[in-house]
């Protein structure tokens, strides 16, 4: 299954290897991987995506833990949560198809924020499957280049990844 | 008052108890070289390669209980000692590994002898610091320090930029040091404590297997106490050996791969598990899906991650092993059940069947010397109180199963990382800190030649180890994987051109025996011993054909021993 694992980790240099570390050595797959300090400079935010066993989860959550620079964890899929993922689209916008491109990317909620007479790019937030699903109505042909953050998640209500 | 970065560094190992280190100068740690030589408190042992420095810094720690220390320069310094920081990380060993680095200015820039010890150590260290300012250097002293002894212990390295140790600043060494990331567990959880004792007083078919984990916990006394106060037989791992008395009737020997069938046949047969300070490793379970099949099972460990790893377990207790042991205990005593004597009866009678196959049995009337025989000649020779390492190999398995243990941290090898040139800069580890008893290495001649290096160290600061070199010619091990499963070819396992092992100690200043009939065996032994203050390599030719049994082949369960 798929599971979101938030981690706060010291904002040391190396840090983040030691978790990329950590999952190749140990032979776990990485979906995605996000990494900024926190409005506590000296955190680290991560969230990592990744899928396995319950078996697995819990062994990575456990291997996670023990590494000395984090300090705390949390599996978002354990409870409600929300996922976002930000998306920039440079796509090839001439003729007849402006209109077209401009519409979709209303329809899914984009920001065009950047014209050229030839081109367009779109900014698109959403859950993964909405960046998808956004991606597969697009004709191939007119995709110069597409540029995803990872996911960011956080907890639904109360329940909060702090110290 | 202000002191230079090699001061503090030299200061804050004094004020953190060091009186020992092991390494090897070069260009990055001059300065503090300098440092070492202006001060008389910490015994600086030159050894004659890095990964000799390492390993005896381990055996240091493995016999003593305290941080061994090593200081090695940048570049191959530093790359030098990985093998034995590795090797230390699989056995969980207190160390504190402290490498030279370019200075500041040149990291990254491909400098002479750089090295990214910080990357290349990451995945064999439990954690690693880069000082990148003098007024960080005492207190990460510390925090190393702290981390290395602390919970599941193990190697932490400290890389210093040369630049660093030539800067001044306020010297203080703190007296304690807390990281809001790091918080071990010491006490298990009362509830599963209480879970464990019930199903282990229940037990119709009790095992207690034991691991590393008791040695380093320091709960030998606990768990002999336990295991006496239940009546259960008593397994232990390659790593655990001398957690409980050997020669205890309740020890039924080592598990595992070439465990005695009795340990083995206990394991695949028992109804409850009890598991200390282990981590169910291959070498022990065997095949996994075959693995106690009829067993509930209780965990103890100071490593949640070690729990339900390879095997799930019914009752996991994460906790300091002497800590959970003895809250069992007073469980036990303050409880009105008592073991079920019947069942306990019953199943020791099955597990003394099972002993009476005597799976340890050999040649005793070959002309050729059989090594278990000189195993056997040695732990008589020694009263059974030596402190023995050995290397990596068909010896290592002898020597874990013939010499009885009964005291912890007498047997030092290398369980986890299984590295070959262990033995000898262990056991010089080891005598450093016990300087009037008797240190055995059991090694091969494929080992020995791996750290033979260190003959030279032992000659200069006087070690009288003993070594008991078990000559088949063959990498043994190899060689009967070979015989058993490659059809006997014997693909690059003997060794042609070996040297002259007795002109070779001699050259070194030592004294050297050669010993190839039976009949010569106990009383080379007994002479060698009998030579206090002198190293004695003892080059036993020994029957190459010799096999390790009993044995779990690749893939077997425990159950599906091989026997003689």
């Amino acid at each position: 299954m798929r599971h979101i694992i938030s981690i706060l980790m010291e904002n040391e240099a190396g840090a983040l290897s030691r978790v990329a570390g950590l999952f190749s050595a140990r032979g776990y797959n990485i979906e995605s991987l996000t990494v900024a300090p926190t409005e506590d400079p000296s955190l680290s935010r991560m969230t990592l995506v990744t899928r396995g066993t319950d078996e697995i989860i819990e062994q990575i959550t456990k291997q996670l833990n023990k590494l000395v620079d984090v300090v705390k964890l949390m599996d978002m899929t354990d409870g409600p949560h929300i996922e976002r993922e930000m998306m920039l689209t440079k796509v090839r916008a001439e003729g007849d198809g402006r209109e077209e491109l401009k519409r979709v990317s209303d329809i899914f909620r984009g920001r065009i924020i950047d014209v050229t007479d030839k081109t367009y790019t779109i900014e698109l937030t959403g859950a993964g499957d909405k960046l998808d699903a956004f991606l597969q109505v697009l004709d191939r042909a007119l995709i110069i280049e597409v540029v995803r953050s990872g996911v960011s998640g956080i907890a639904r209500g109360e329940r909060a990844l702090k110290l | 008052m202000e002191l230079t970065g090699a001061d503090i560094f030299v200061h804050s190992l004094q004020d953190e108890g060091v009186e020992i280190i092991f390494g090897y100068p070069g260009g990055a740690v001059l300065h503090i070289y300098d440092a070492l030589y202006r001060q008389d408190k910490i015994q600086h042992i030159l050894t004659r390669h890095e990964q000799g420095a390492t390993h005896a810094a381990d055996g240091y720690a493995r016999s003593t209980g305290k941080p061994g220390v090593v200081i090695v320069t940048s570049g191959p310094g530093a790359t030098n000692a990985v093998t034995g920081i590795a090797t230390a990380y699989m056995d969980s060993i207190p160390m504190v590994v402290f490498t030279g680095q370019v200075p500041t200015h040149l990291i990254g820039n491909d400098a002479f002898q750089e090295a990214d010890n910080i990357g290349i150590t990451r995945p064999c260290v439990k954690h690693n610091f880069l000082v990148k300012d003098v007024r960080d250097l005492a207190e990460t002293i510390k925090k190393a320090f702290y981390v290395a002894t602390t919970g599941r212990p193990g190697p932490v390295v400290v890389d210093i930029p040369k630049d660093i140790t030539a800067e001044k600043t306020e010297y203080s060494y703190p007296d304690k040091v807390s990281m809001r990331s790091y918080n071990p567990v010491h006490v298990g959880h009362a509830g599963q404590i209480k879970r464990a004792v019930k199903l282990m007083l229940a037990a119709k078919r009790p095992m207690i297997y034991t691991g590393g984990g008791v040695i380093l916990g320091n709960a030998a006394g606990s768990l002999t106490e336990l295991a006496q106060l239940l009546g259960h037989p008593v397994t232990n791992t390659l790593m655990g050996l001398g957690a409980y008395p050997a020669t205890e009737r309740q020890f039924v020997g080592m598990l595992g791969m070439h465990g005695t069938y009795e340990a083995n046949m206990a394991m695949h047969h028992c109804d409850v598990l009890i598991a200390i300070g282990a981590r169910f490793d291959d070498r022990v379970t065997g095949n996994i899906e075959k693995f106690c099949p009829h067993a509930k099972i209780v965990h103890v460990d100071i490593d949640p991650s070690s729990i339900s790893k390879n095997v799930k377990v019914d009752v996991p207790i994460v906790g300091c092993v002497d800590n959970v042991l003895k809250a069992m205990i007073k469980l036990i005593k303050g409880s009105k059940q008592r073991p079920d004597g019947a069942a306990l009866k019953d199943w020791w009678q099955q597990i003394e069947d099972w002993r009476s196959k005597d799976c340890l049995k050999y040649d005793h009337t070959s002309e050729l010397i059989k090594p278990q025989y000189v195993l056997e000649s040695l732990y008589k020779a020694t009263d059974g109180n030596a402190f023995v390492t050995s290397d990596v190999g068909q010896h290592q398995m002898w020597a874990a199963q013939f010499y009885k243990f009964d005291k912890p941290r007498r047997w030092i090898n290398s369980g986890g990382l299984g590295t070959m040139g262990f033995g000898l800069p262990a056991a010089m580890g080891v005598q450093l800190a016990y300087r009037d008893e008797t240190v055995v290495c059991v090694t091969g001649e494929g080992s020995i030649q791996m750290c033979i290096q260190e003959l030279s160290t032992c000659k200069q600061y006087a070690l009288p180890l003993k070594i008991v070199n078990l000559n088949n010619g063959y990498l043994g091990m190899v060689r009967q994987w070979q015989e058993f499963f490659y059809q006997g070819r014997y693909a690059m396992s003997y060794m042609e051109s070996l040297p002259d092992f007795v002109k070779l100690a001699e050259s070194y200043g030592h004294v050297g025996m050669k010993i190839e009939k039976p009949g010569d065996v106990e009383s080379a032994l007994e002479e060698a011993m009998a030579m206090k203050d002198r190293l004695v390599f003892m080059d036993f030719i020994t029957d190459p054909a010799e096999n390790v049994y009993p044995m779990i082949p690749a893939g077997g369960g425990q159950n599906e021993m091989i026997l003689i």
